[in-house]
């Protein structure tokens, strides 16, 4: 008896989730089908069922290579993450193990300097990399994103790091292990999966920062973000041509999410949990 | 490869060290269907010049403004070729930002380049800015529709023939709108469009004087002519309509005139993305029997930022992209309908070029038609058809189409927005130092 | 246990965080502080110069700003409301024994991979366009006439692409607060016959508040800032309907470049930001210290 009110019950859920989660999902979906329909399919009316012609992949694939874009966008992701990690790690850790009374002043006051809208510095900022001769630099907006994600890895990094008890580092130095030995063979190991949700989460916001990559960029360092501004709105049918970009442009980010779906969500708690 | 990188980022003159071996010049762009051939045809380009490699950035209009604005301003000095409008070409020149084309090679013939167009893109008697295409604005029409509707559209129809034919052509049961204009906020979009049709009705933007003219009946004629035509016979949700959108909807058969950029005829003339191809017909745009007719001008450039390094290569590439000769070779790879229009007037000359381009008379003619220097009846201290060559106007222009925009969408009196505008007009005039 | 040692070490290890992020602040603050009192219009550089407090004038007295500062802060409480409310109720459903639990999240968390950029676009030309949108097409099947969404309800619009891109955040966060409710405290309730909602109000809700301070917190600071979907989709019209601070901000600095009343409108979106901040800040911290 229980049982049955058990699967009956598993079956509403299941359905009413799986409801709730393809209409979500239901603008991305359709753009991927989009991608592979020729534009004037694209433009009469609703259908899931492409054609299934590449002629709108290959098309956008001729007017800007993706492959370089694309590589500049893991560079710069990555690359500004590892920046972030190094600074963000030792500065959590302090926060998180010797907290003073400022910490959380210093925290919020790291989250404040998120507060400044972009758009209001462009031209400070870029007459600062004009002069460094950074304008379209990949290095030049590695330190860029790095800045500008730095608040949030520190306190998602903090949050998790204090979640670690204090009893195991104390064991750690009885042992007499010095004290970069407590950060990087007792402290790193059990941070893993903070530390690698924190990764994600900043390579997601780096990957999808779509101001400065565009304003500070020319041709040697622009990411998938500037391919995307190519096929916005040109002259004629664009519509299944902007799916392809679309596509190509989220596909590598949206894969990697799903693949690392679990650790990311292991972390991404902010200290929220408990 | 990181390590790579980080060497690349910090010897932050990269560019220049490359330069040395093959010169690579960077070129901005819009994502224009012409452009975007252009660069598809690069390799020609290489085979002449094996000693300049070319860089492209392809970017959306509006963004590409904003990029090549802040690089020029700012001496940025990010790219050495760049694309840009007939409105930035004269306020550019004035700064002393954009280096004279005075090398174009011994062939470039000049003269050829159509008067009109060569005079938007001169200053002090120097070109500052090649032409890669050039449009104005006409009507096109479904001939069809309109021997449905009983009426036969007169090579220059006025406002009132289109007004009437646009209410009888309209169909809602059948999807089909009389009229489709351009009513998404921009100075380049709806203010384009209604800028150049103010002026068939006499409005101005301003006086001798700097002072703005929303206030004068000339402008709100234009504006409750515009509101009550797209109300009675537009489709709906016109005021998020630009190019594109009208595009879309004149292609699937949805509109029964449409009045826009003299470019668009190549796409509603092409087959295989247009339902209605065989059945475009083309007009003048309409006047008010006052002597100016409501199209722009407009010439997608290329120009060479004063900063450049690499001048001399540069001006090769706009050379070999603005010649005749280019020309020929679009017409060889694809086709004579394909070759970007509005920039020679040998091109309107070739019979091969009429025969694959029905429309090419009247795109010619419209574009003699208008005049940058005397957009209007009355006199005004400014030059320009669809546009005030003034720096303020992109924010101003903007602004007042977004009011536009919004009196077309019904949630403003078109009262309202005129009032609103003549204030954001003053304000903005009175703050550059035009009006004391 | 805090030694003097670790307590130096541990200014040490703060000290790089904290110089890179005060030197990013302090630069582009006293920039943006020294040109909002300057003309400075690189398209007309004649007019040059010191003008006092003229920019915050003129940016106070744009008839854009009061309709940008209500915009700001209806997008940033409607979007916290929508994917906090929808968040819960989404992490109450993912959170019951389901087949295919896996593939359902990964497909409500997918939103938040797409860029904003893309996300506008795809919003604006795939589902929401009046004529060849998914809605249109919805809205003709049933025989209604399609509505124009960005030029009718264009702050609406706007809204719900942003809460389509920042649900699957706060789902995630609530969810995994939801999955570390004591499953003994939960059968406990359950055996004293408590019903699911007073379940809901006395227990699991109190237990959520911690992840609901964080999602406001984050999500306050990017929904400040949001531009891209504004930009793509309305240009901040019909009118000013649709245009909030950044946005204004945007315009000031890239479509008129009058960098002087831009760097003003900075000023004061800082201001603005931090006058949200302090309030958001208290409960959070309030909330955070428990």
């Amino acid at each position: 008896m229980a049982r049955a009110v058990t699967t009956q019950h598993k079956t509403i859920a299941t359905a009413a989730a799986w409801i709730v989660a393809l209409l979500i999902f239901f603008p991305i979906l359709y753009t991927i089908i989009t991608a592979f329909k020729s534009e004037q399919e694209a433009i009469q009316g609703f259908s899931l069922i492409p054609s299934g012609t590449i002629e709108s992949f290959r098309e956008v694939q001729a007017q800007s290579g993706y492959f370089h874009f694309f590589l500049n966008s893991v560079i710069l992701s990555v690359g500004s993450t590892i920046l972030a990690l190094i600074v963000a790690i030792p500065a959590a850790w302090s926060m998180a193990f010797s907290p003073t009374k400022r910490t959380k002043d210093i925290l919020m006051w790291m989250l404040s300097t998120k507060m400044m809208p972009a758009v209001a510095v462009l031209f400070p900022i870029y007459l600062i990399f004009r002069d460094t001769g950074l304008l379209d630099s990949r290095f030049g907006l590695m330190i860029m994103l790095m800045l500008i994600n730095l608040p949030i890895v520190v306190w998602m990094l903090y949050t998790y790091f204090r979640e670690i008890p204090g009893e195991i580092l104390e064991a750690a130095r009885m042992d007499g292990a010095s004290l970069w030995g407590e950060i990087w063979y007792v402290l790193t190991p059990i941070a893993v999966p903070g530390i690698a949700s924190t990764m994600l989460l900043n390579i997601i916001l780096a990957w999808n920062e779509a101001f400065w990559t565009i304003r500070l960029t020319t041709t040697e360092a622009a990411p998938l973000t500037a391919f995307i501004s190519s096929f916005s709105s040109p002259q004629g049918l664009f519509w299944a041509k902007l799916s392809a970009a679309s596509t190509l442009a989220i596909a590598p980010i949206l894969i990697m999410g799903w693949f690392s779906q679990k650790q990311l969500v292991r972390g991404l708690t902010f200290g929220a949990v408990k | 490869m990181k390590l790579r990188t980080l060497v690349l980022g910090l010897c932050s003159a990269s560019a220049l060290a490359f330069a040395a071996h093959a010169e690579t010049i960077t070129i901005a762009t819009v994502n224009n269907g012409d452009m975007v051939r252009m660069q598809k045809l690069t390799d020609d380009f290489t085979a002449k010049n094996p000693d300049i490699q070319l860089e492209w950035v392809t970017l959306e209009e509006n963004v590409l403004r904003e990029r090549v604005t802040t690089d020029i301003a700012t001496k940025g000095g990010q790219y050495d070729v760049m694309t840009i409008g007939t409105y930035e070409v004269p306020i550019w020149a004035k700064q002393q930002w954009l280096l004279p084309l005075d090398n174009l090679g011994a062939d470039y013939d000049a003269a050829d380049i159509i008067p009109a167009i060569a005079g938007g893109l001169t200053a002090d008697g120097k070109l500052y800015a090649a032409p890669f295409y050039g449009e104005s604005s006409f009507v096109m029409y479904r001939k069809d529709l309109m021997e449905k509707a009983g009426l036969t559209m007169p090579d220059a129809p006025t406002w009132e023939f289109i007004g009437d034919a646009a209410r009888k052509m309209t169909d809602r049961a059948a999807d089909i709108n009389g009229v489709c204009l351009r009513g998404k906020a921009g100075w380049g979009e709806n203010m384009a469009f209604l800028t150049a049709m103010s002026n068939s009705f006499g409005a101005r933007w301003f006086d001798e004087n700097w002072k703005p003219q929303f206030d004068q009946p000339e402008w709100k004629q234009t504006l409750d002519t515009y509101v009550t035509l797209m109300k009675d016979a537009g489709p709906s949700g016109a005021s998020s309509n630009g190019f594109n959108e009208n595009l879309a909807l004149f292609q699937q058969g949805k509109c029964g005139m449409w009045i826009d950029a003299t470019v668009a005829a190549s796409f509603v003339s092409n087959p295989k993305d247009s339902t209605v191809a065989d059945k475009v017909g083309y007009a003048l745009a309409p006047d008010n029997g006052l002597g100016k007719r409501g199209n722009w001008l407009w010439a997608w450039s290329l120009a060479i930022p004063a900063g450049t390094q690499k001048a001399e290569a540069a001006q090769k590439f706009v050379s070999w992209a603005t010649s005749k000769a280019y020309l020929d070779l679009v017409a060889s790879k694809e086709g004579w309908a394909n070759v970007p229009p509005g920039t020679r007037t040998s091109l309107y000359a070739n019979p091969e070029y009429q025969k694959a381009a029905p429309f090419a008379k009247m795109t010619l003619d419209s574009i003699n038609a208008a005049d940058p220097t005397k957009p209007t009846i009355k006199p005004v201290p400014y030059t320009g058809v669809q546009f005030v060559a003034i720096p303020e106007f992109q924010g101003l222009g903007t602004t007042v189409g977004q009011l536009f925009s919004a009196a077309l969408a019904g949630q403003m009196s078109v009262d309202d927005a005129l009032k609103q505008a003549q204030d954001a007009a003053t304000a903005t005039m009175t703050e550059g130092g035009y009006i004391q | 246990m805090a030694t003097r040692q670790t307590s130096n070490l541990a200014r040490f290890m703060l000290a790089p965080s904290v110089i890179l992020l005060f030197i990013w602040m302090i630069v582009p603050l006293a920039f943006t502080l020294w040109f909002s009192f300057q003309q400075y219009n690189p398209l007309n550089p004649i007019r040059d110069g010191f003008i006092g407090f003229s920019n915050y004038l003129l940016f106070f007295n744009n008839p854009a700003f009061a309709a940008s500062i209500i915009n700001t802060l209806l997008i940033v409480v409607s979007v916290l409301l929508i994917t906090i409310i929808g968040g819960i109720l989404l992490a109450l459903l993912l959170d019951q024994p389901m087949w295919g639990q896996g593939m359902v999240r990964i497909l409500v968390i997918s939103p938040f991979f797409v860029m904003p950029p893309v996300a506008a676009l795809v919003w604006k030309n795939m589902i929401m366009h009046p004529g060849y949108g998914v809605f249109a097409d919805i809205a003709r099947f049933f025989g209604a006439q399609p509505v124009d969404w960005f030029a009718q309800y264009p702050l609406f619009s706007i809204i719900l692409i942003v809460a389509w891109q920042w649900l699957p955040f706060a789902t995630l966060i609530l969810l995994t607060s939801l999955q570390s409710l004591d499953g003994e405290q939960k059968e406990a309730a359950e055996m004293d016959g408590a019903g699911f909602f007073s379940r809901f109000i006395y227990l699991t809700l109190p237990h959520l508040s911690r992840a609901i301070t964080v999602v406001v917190l984050i999500q306050t600071i990017f929904l400040l800032a949001v531009y891209a979907e504004i930009l793509v989709t309305t240009n901040g019209g019909p009118g000013y309907a649709s245009t909030n601070l950044p946005f204004l901000v945007y315009q000031k600095a890239l479509l008129e470049f009058k960098i002087g009343q831009a760097s003003a409108g900075g000023i004061i979106a800082v201001i603005l930001a931090n006058i949200v901040a302090f309030f958001a800040m208290r409960a959070v911290g309030k909330n955070l210290d428990k």
